[in-house]
């Protein structure tokens, strides 16, 4: 055990080396005059921003030499100090706390609903594979998938906030305003998850032991909770993953739809800005949620499968 | 499974109930304006437009000028010094009294950071008494219209830290800052202490909705009662709905195609006058923007009084004499179709930007209609800051852009910046005209109507022949309130939304 949390603490630091120096390098790359993209990001396209961008240039030091700037950063990072936003002056951590906050809220709310309703339609499908539920089951994974989020995100709110007026169509701060984003995520990630679950359930369902499950007289729903539902489990947690990195990235279409404050629209906005400090704080976060993640999986698959601590 | 979701949906309707009986009185506000950060030369406007601060001078609805913090203004005889006379019964937010000096303190920082004030002519700011002594270099009509911007509005010193730097805002309007959640959210409640009064509906909460359709939403589904600057396309959906009333007002706003007229392109007038008789000003507003009264014929909208001029002759789209005026600049077609002169095709990149989003497809409008007379245009969308930088390297070759001439109420604020020598970023490029330049500093010295009216007559006139920026339409602003409060004005300026004169209606 103590080797594996040695060995996930050295990957977060390598992640936040990497993540950071590449972030520098990709930034500094980009074409386009960085002073000029933080002037029009911080006055808006109406202003004097070639004036401007003489200000910001000398405010914030851009003449300095790259190599200054990264030990620079790598100094602030040592003492925990992600440094101010470009644009609007507050801290990055804050800035994160805020937006980053809002995403994990968003993206748990938004793999709840999907495991209510994706595992279980995989689960019916995948016991009696080309039966019924799973041919229904099909036919909405692949149309909840095929319909883009912000599709799906406009029927919705069309449903349920024009017809229906039960929730609103933008906003943030309640679970009623959560509900709409992390629905339209659901479905999609549903779509997916339940296909997942119908195979690891179907491959389940096949194997010896299960049959024999079966001849030894036990009922099917015992034979389901103590010989299929753990095996099936290992894979779908690891794609579970998989979806939880994928949310926390930021799903920036369906965040600007619904006015959600969230990270991936953020980074969007920091990217164009050239608002560096921001861009590296982000993915070095995002480098440490991935870390994060990719243990816990570990962890609960390591729960799941006894043969793996054996060998581990 | 069951009771997971059991509790997720007592979590969520409990949250729902709590939530909207808090909200019961508050006054929803939805716009597309971000919250980045709170400099007031950056987004002062917000705080300017929901009625946090004010700044000196402010506007009526005709676009006049009228006081604010300032009860009176006036200048000396020889234009150098104005004196604004504040009001005596204004207060901040955090009970202290708005003097002179921190008006004085507010307007020196403005003056020394980025924003309007740094073009004026400005010498010395000082406060002396109860008022504001401004000292220029040179005379300056427009000074009182330059202290409408939002970069000038008065905060008090507990808004700044030691450093200087910004940390709150405290100003001195009707409502005062309860809760401010960047970039999105913004709760305000009456500061108590307003020198006009009490606002007529105590709370507002503003919230930024980026995507138009997302606000209209908004608007019908009952969760905002008053949304700012709806699409076009949804204008038509709103007005057939019985609980909204919808709003429109002609904005100081004009897009335009910039081109360099330093360039092989555009560097005769004829150039510039063929592009201009090449499209289809009727079409392009027709279907993008729903009105073909916003064809612009001119560079400046008939709301702009004196800036208007009903003399001059219009822009329309007159096919013959867009290609006699290629043919006698030189420009024949080539073996593919697209016009050739001493071995150099007419091919051209057009930049624009995606801040507002119906410059992208008048663009690509723009590019088929000028395909048609054998002008190659390449579209290119990209960040704001881009014409700009291609403007000052000199490589910009035609960029389309939204030009606001409010930006001080007084259009000459702008025209100086525009067509002044060497032009400037969202002005002319490549295009110097001393009869132009002449009149805009002239007309920026005096404020003499007898003086002023026949300057602004040829300065259009000037505009209209010459055509260094090229109007293609002019601008609206659609507003949406649900008819569950009354009292809603429209600021075509958008200096003050007037929300404390908002009322439920009975």
């Amino acid at each position: 055990m103590k080797k594996f949390f040695f060995a996930r603490l050295l990957q977060a630091a390598v992640v936040a080396i990497v993540v950071g120096a590449l972030c520098f390098v990709l930034m500094r790359v980009l074409p386009g005059d960085a002073a000029m993209r933080i002037a029009a990001g911080r006055y808006g396209p109406d202003a004097r921003i070639a004036e401007a961008a003489e200000k910001v240039r000398l405010e914030l030091g851009l003449d300095r030499p790259i190599a200054v700037q990264f030990i620079d950063w790598l100094g602030s990072l040592a003492r925990f100090d992600l440094g101010h936003s470009l644009v609007t002056g507050r801290a990055v951590a804050h800035e994160l706390q805020v937006q980053l906050g809002a995403s994990v809220w968003l993206a748990a709310a938004a793999l709840l609903l999907s495991l209510l309703i994706g595992p279980i339609v995989g689960l019916f499908g995948g016991l009696k594979p080309g039966g019924v539920a799973d041919r229904v089951g099909l036919m909405g994974a692949v149309t909840f998938r095929a319909i883009p989020p912000f599709v799906m995100g406009l029927i919705l709110m069309l449903v349920f906030s024009r017809q229906l007026g039960w929730l609103p169509p933008a906003g943030f701060g309640s679970p009623r305003e959560i509900l709409l984003p992390a629905l339209t995520l659901a479905l999609g990630l549903a779509a997916m998850s339940s296909r997942v679950t119908r195979n690891a359930v179907a491959a389940v369902a096949r194997a010896p032991y299960f049959a024999f499950a079966r001849y030894k007289g036990l009922s099917e729903p015992v034979v389901v909770r103590r010989h299929g539902l753990r095996n099936a489990a290992i894979p779908v947690v690891s794609y579970l993953g998989l979806q939880a990195i994928y949310l926390i990235e930021g799903v920036v279409v369906v965040e600007s739809l619904f006015a959600y404050p969230g990270i991936g629209h953020a980074l969007v906005h920091a990217i164009v800005e050239r608002d560096i400090p921001m861009v590296q704080g982000t993915a070095l976060m995002m480098g440490l949620m991935f870390v994060a993640i990719g243990a816990a999986v570990d962890l609960v698959t390591l729960w799941l499968d006894p043969r793996m601590r054996r060998t581990a | 499974m069951r009771k997971l979701k059991t509790l997720f949906l007592t979590l969520a309707l409990g949250g729902s109930l709590s939530v909207s009986s808090a909200y019961a009185e508050t006054l929803k506000v939805a716009g597309p304006w971000e919250i980045t950060g709170i400099e007031p030369a950056q987004t002062g406007y917000v705080f300017s437009r929901l009625q946090v601060a004010e700044t000196l001078v402010t506007t009526d609805k005709q676009g006049g000028l009228v006081p604010g913090l300032a009860e009176n203004w006036s200048v000396s005889d020889d234009g150098l010094a104005w004196t604004f006379t504040l009001r005596a019964n204004a207060v901040f937010h955090d009970g202290t009294p708005v003097t002179a000096e921190t008006a004085a303190a507010s307007l020196k920082r403005a003056l020394a950071g980025v924003g309007v004030l740094s073009q004026a002519p400005i010498a010395e700011i000082a406060s002396d008494g109860s008022a504001v002594r401004i000292r220029l270099t040179k005379p300056f009509s427009a000074l009182p219209a330059y202290l409408v911007h939002f970069s000038t509005i008065i905060l008090a010193p507990s808004s700044f830290d030691g450093a200087g730097k910004i940390t709150r805002i405290v100003g001195s309007g009707p409502y005062k800052v309860k809760s401010l959640m960047p970039p999105a959210r913004l709760e305000l409640e009456g500061s108590g202490n307003w020198w006009g009064g009490k606002p007529g509906i105590e709370e507002v909460s503003y919230l930024a909705v980026g995507q138009g359709e997302t606000r209209a939403l908004m608007a019908e589904s009952g969760e905002a009662d008053l949304v700012f600057s709806m699409l076009p396309v949804s204008v038509d959906r709103l007005k057939a709905d019985p609980k909204l009333d919808v709003w429109i007002a002609t904005i100081p706003r004009t897009r335009i195609l910039k081109v360099n007229a330093a360039s092989p392109f555009f560097d005769q007038v004829e150039e510039r006058q063929a592009i201009s008789a090449a499209i289809d000003r009727i079409g392009i507003t027709k279907v993008i923007l729903r009105n073909p009264d916003l064809a612009a014929t001119q560079l400046f909208p008939p709301a702009m009084k004196g800036w208007n001029v009903s003399s001059v002759q219009p822009l329309e789209r007159n096919v013959e004499k867009a290609k006699e005026l290629l043919a006698a600049a030189g420009w024949m077609p080539g073996s593919d179709g697209i016009l050739e002169k001493d071995g150099k095709r007419f091919s051209v990149t057009m930049l624009t930007y995606s801040s507002w989003p119906e410059l992208p497809p008048i663009a690509t409008a723009l590019q088929a209609q000028l395909r048609q007379f054998g002008i190659d245009v390449r579209v290119s969308v990209g960040n704001s800051s881009e014409i700009p930088a291609r403007h000052k390297d000199g490589t910009l070759e035609m960029g389309l852009i939204s030009r606001l001439y409010s930006i001080v109420p007084d259009p000459v604020g702008t025209l100086l910046q525009d067509y002044g020598p060497g032009g400037s970023d969202w002005g002319s490029t490549g295009w110097d005209n001393k009869e132009m330049q002449d009149i805009v500093e002239k007309f920026a010295a005096t404020s003499d109507a007898n003086i002023r009216v026949p300057l602004q007559t040829r300065a259009v006139e000037i505009l209209q022949q010459e055509l260094p920026s090229i109007p293609v339409t002019w601008s609206e602003l659609a507003i949406v309130s649900s008819k569950r409060i009354t009292g809603v004005e429209v600021d075509p300026l958008e200096v003050n939304y007037g929300l404390s004169s908002i009322r439920w209606a009975e």
